[in-house]
């Protein structure tokens, strides 16, 4: 153990030593160095003792296989008691807390809903999509382009953000969904650089790095919300003092609306023949063909209503930054959403809500490190990967059953070739 | 014409560095099936090394220009092994036999580690280099532009193919190489026949790790200019070059570097530059919808 332990040690000083242990700093005419021993020491003692301590629980832990799928039913259990609670603890969220966590709840809810868009083509049709970014930077700059082109609304805008994000979908989506898995992710990722990079660059349409400014603000029925009252506003209509956190609490039920609608239509897609086609295209596709079901347009509806949602989620974000530029489309942002539904357990809906809690409230905690942070969302990935690769809520309970529904836990499937 | 052979010149170079990199991914394709995502970063990680390196190796005041070189390249290719073989022990093989998508999100967690570990403990500046091997051989001159065939570009050159030689060698006729064929085949029947199949897993990202340091030290010198996020932007491409290719075909991965290579130079050259990313990314797209097999790969024929 001690000898496992001290080989780690010399490795981590063999990946660490030149690394950390030398900084460049560029100077005046060369690059310098920086060298900073006492790091790579506290990182060699990190990794020695880190790995003595994984040796020990791990020479702890009683051997045999270890039990799966408690965390799964007892999820599955207090879900249907837990989801209502939980569900008017967010209703009423703006009425107890303080605006800063309205506004994180605006954040956490766009995630849940692009988690729950993206779950529909991952988690529920198996189809690993990379660039998932892409349709809510194609929603986003929708909103954006014909809001300020042609004076149309946020509500008019909000489903042509939609129709045109899944418009996209289809016609990115049609000519790759032949590929296998792993073809597909690294396709669907060339597309949502694409996108970026044609945004970043059009600069007569999209502003390019600039961005685009001055998107307008969401009204509701017509009111508009602003600090300073006023003829047709809000605060105006109803008679009450104007206070700028209005319209974050509007928000804040818009995006709760949006993402309970995703939601709603993904659990009632589930039911439907289409989506049970999704499901057992995840399981098996060869069994899927061999019964007569439409491979490709069973796909392309399952990009589709993910694109088409990501659309949705897009124009919101635009609405409420009011500024959109091609850096918030990154590939990054498509990883994180991936991370959400990949942590929540590939097709659960309540997993995917917790995890959205879990990723961005929590990253919302590493806000002082905010260097650090990408760096523990990657390591967190893989932890997660090694152990939870099935997610938080990991088996999986049949959509639609003859007689009970009983569950299967994780150890029970395997994944065909989507 | 003198312009477009300029061209070529470069664009045979750029796809040396590419099929250095294309052909990390490839074995690693071949042999596991999984797309090492992180191989990009891998690169990165190498070129940084060599930057390091270099920079040491001036200091302690080693003129001659072939012998540092020498150096950083061993000490870039070694450390970057360790890399390989720590990302494969940490991140893919407590994975082997999980399900089909658990490797390669393991993968993109792993990227952006190594992207956000350098970024952290390096800085997010870009880093320039002096020049190192300044000069060439004029080829001709025609209108006043000169085609200039730089010592860089002949050293690039050599190298690459000292290399692919080497590995060939290594690949075609000695037990390793023989037992990472085998595994590529039939990884169960390689171990039940003796093989030690994890060892050789872990051999073959440590020389696809080795191979992309030195694209990264070609890289450092060639450009001059690095950052942390090279590895992104480069993996997709070598990516693309080894399923231009046919992934899984070492000759393959290669040939599709110097095609993706000169096909990004000649777009930069007359079509636009800031575009040069979208022609990559869109023959990627092109190749797998209308020849996923590639130049030279095999049908892949799936067993129920």
């Amino acid at each position: 153990m001690l000898r496992d332990a001290a080989v780690s040690a010399v490795i981590a000083f063999g990946l660490f030593g030149a690394m950390i242990g030398l900084k460049t700093e560029v100077g005046v005419q060369t690059i310098e160095l920086t060298p900073r021993p006492y790091l790579v020491l506290a990182a060699v003692v990190l990794v020695f003792f880190g790995r003595l301590a994984l040796l020990a629980w791990k020479k702890s832990r009683p051997a045999g296989t270890p039990k799966r799928g408690r965390i799964t039913a007892v999820a599955n259990k207090a879900g249907r008691y837990l989801t209502p609670v939980v569900l008017v603890l967010t209703i009423t969220l703006p009425f107890y807390a303080e605006r800063y966590y309205v506004d994180l709840g605006v954040l956490v809810l766009t995630y849940v809903m692009l988690g729950w868009g993206l779950n529909i083509v991952v988690g529920l049709a198996g189809l690993l999509d990379l660039g998932y970014v892409a349709f809510y930077a194609v929603g986003a700059y929708s909103y954006a382009l014909i809001a300020q082109n042609f004076g149309l609304g946020f509500w008019t805008c909000l489903p042509l953000a939609g129709i045109l994000a899944a418009f996209w979908g289809v016609l990115l989506g049609f000519p790759v969904l032949r590929l296998r898995g792993d073809y597909l992710a690294i396709v669907t990722l060339a597309f949502g650089e694409i996108i970026r990079v044609v945004i970043l660059n059009w600069t007569s349409l999209t502003g390019g790095p600039n961005g685009l400014s001055g998107i307008p603000r969401p009204t509701l029925f017509g009111l508009v919300f602003n600090s300073s009252g006023g003829e047709g506003s809000f605060a105006e209509f109803f008679g009450i003092e104007p206070n700028i956190s209005q319209r974050g609490i509007f928000l804040f039920y818009v995006i709760l609306g949006l993402a309970l609608l995703t939601n709603w239509v993904s659990l009632r897609l589930r039911r439907l023949p289409l989506g049970r086609a999704w499901e057992a295209l995840r399981e098996d596709e060869i069994a899927c063909r061999a019964l007569g079901i439409d491979v490709t347009v069973t796909k392309l509806t399952a990009f589709a209503m993910g694109a088409c949602f990501a659309g949705f989620a897009g124009a919101f974000f635009a609405t409420r930054q009011a500024f959109i530029s091609p850096e918030s489309f990154t590939f990054i942002e498509s990883a994180i959403v991936l991370a959400i539904v990949v942590l929540g357990g590939l097709g659960s809906q309540i997993g995917v809500a917790l995890a959205a809690v879990v990723m961005i409230g929590g990253g919302e905690l590493f806000r002082d490190f905010q260097e650090y942070r990408m760096l523990i969302f990657g390591g967190a990935l893989v932890i997660m990967m090694v152990v939870r690769p099935r997610g938080l809520v990991s088996g999986r309970t049949p959509s639609v059953s003859l007689g009970d529904k009983r569950h299967i836990s994780a150890d029970m499937m395997t994944e065909g070739h989507g | 014409m003198a312009y477009a052979l300029q061209q070529l010149i470069n664009g045979l170079t750029l796809g040396m560095i590419y099929g250095l990199i294309a052909v990390g991914y490839t074995m690693v394709y071949g042999i596991i099936g999984m797309i090492n995502f992180a191989h990009g970063d891998i690169f990165m990680v190498g070129a940084f090394l060599s930057l390091i390196s270099l920079t040491v190796l001036s200091g302690l005041g080693i003129t001659s220009v072939p012998l540092a070189l020498a150096l950083t390249l061993v000490f870039a290719a070694g450390i970057a092994g360790l890399y390989g073989w720590t990302v494969e022990r940490v991140a893919y093989r407590p994975l082997r036999g999980s399900f089909r998508l658990a490797p390669l999100i393991s993968a993109i967690g792993m990227s952006i580690v190594l992207q956000n570990f350098v970024q952290v403990s390096q800085g997010a500046r870009v880093k320039p280099m002096p020049e190192m091997l300044p000069g060439g051989i004029k080829l001709l001159t025609e209108d006043n532009f000169a085609v200039q065939l730089s010592w860089m570009q002949i050293a690039i050159t050599i190298v690459t193919l000292l290399l692919l030689v080497a590995f060939t060698y290594l690949v075609t006729r000695t037990p390793l190489g023989r037992a990472m064929r085998a595994c590529e085949q039939d990884q169960k029947m390689a171990g039940l026949l003796g093989i030690d199949t994890d060892r050789t897993i872990s051999i073959t990202f440590v020389i696809g790790a080795a191979l992309a340091a030195v694209a990264g030290l070609m890289f450092l010198l060639y450009y001059g200019v690095i950052d942390f996020y090279i590895g992104f932007i480069a993996g997709v491409k070598a990516f693309t070059a080894a399923v231009l290719g046919g992934i899984g075909s070492l000759p393959g991965a290669v040939l599709g570097g110097l095609a993706i290579g000169l096909i990004e130079t000649f777009w930069s050259a007359y079509f636009s530059v800031q575009y040069k990313d979208v022609a990559a990314f869109s023959i990627l797209v092109l190749v797998l919808i209308f020849m996923p097999t590639g130049l030279l790969g095999r049908a892949d024929v799936e067993k129920v």
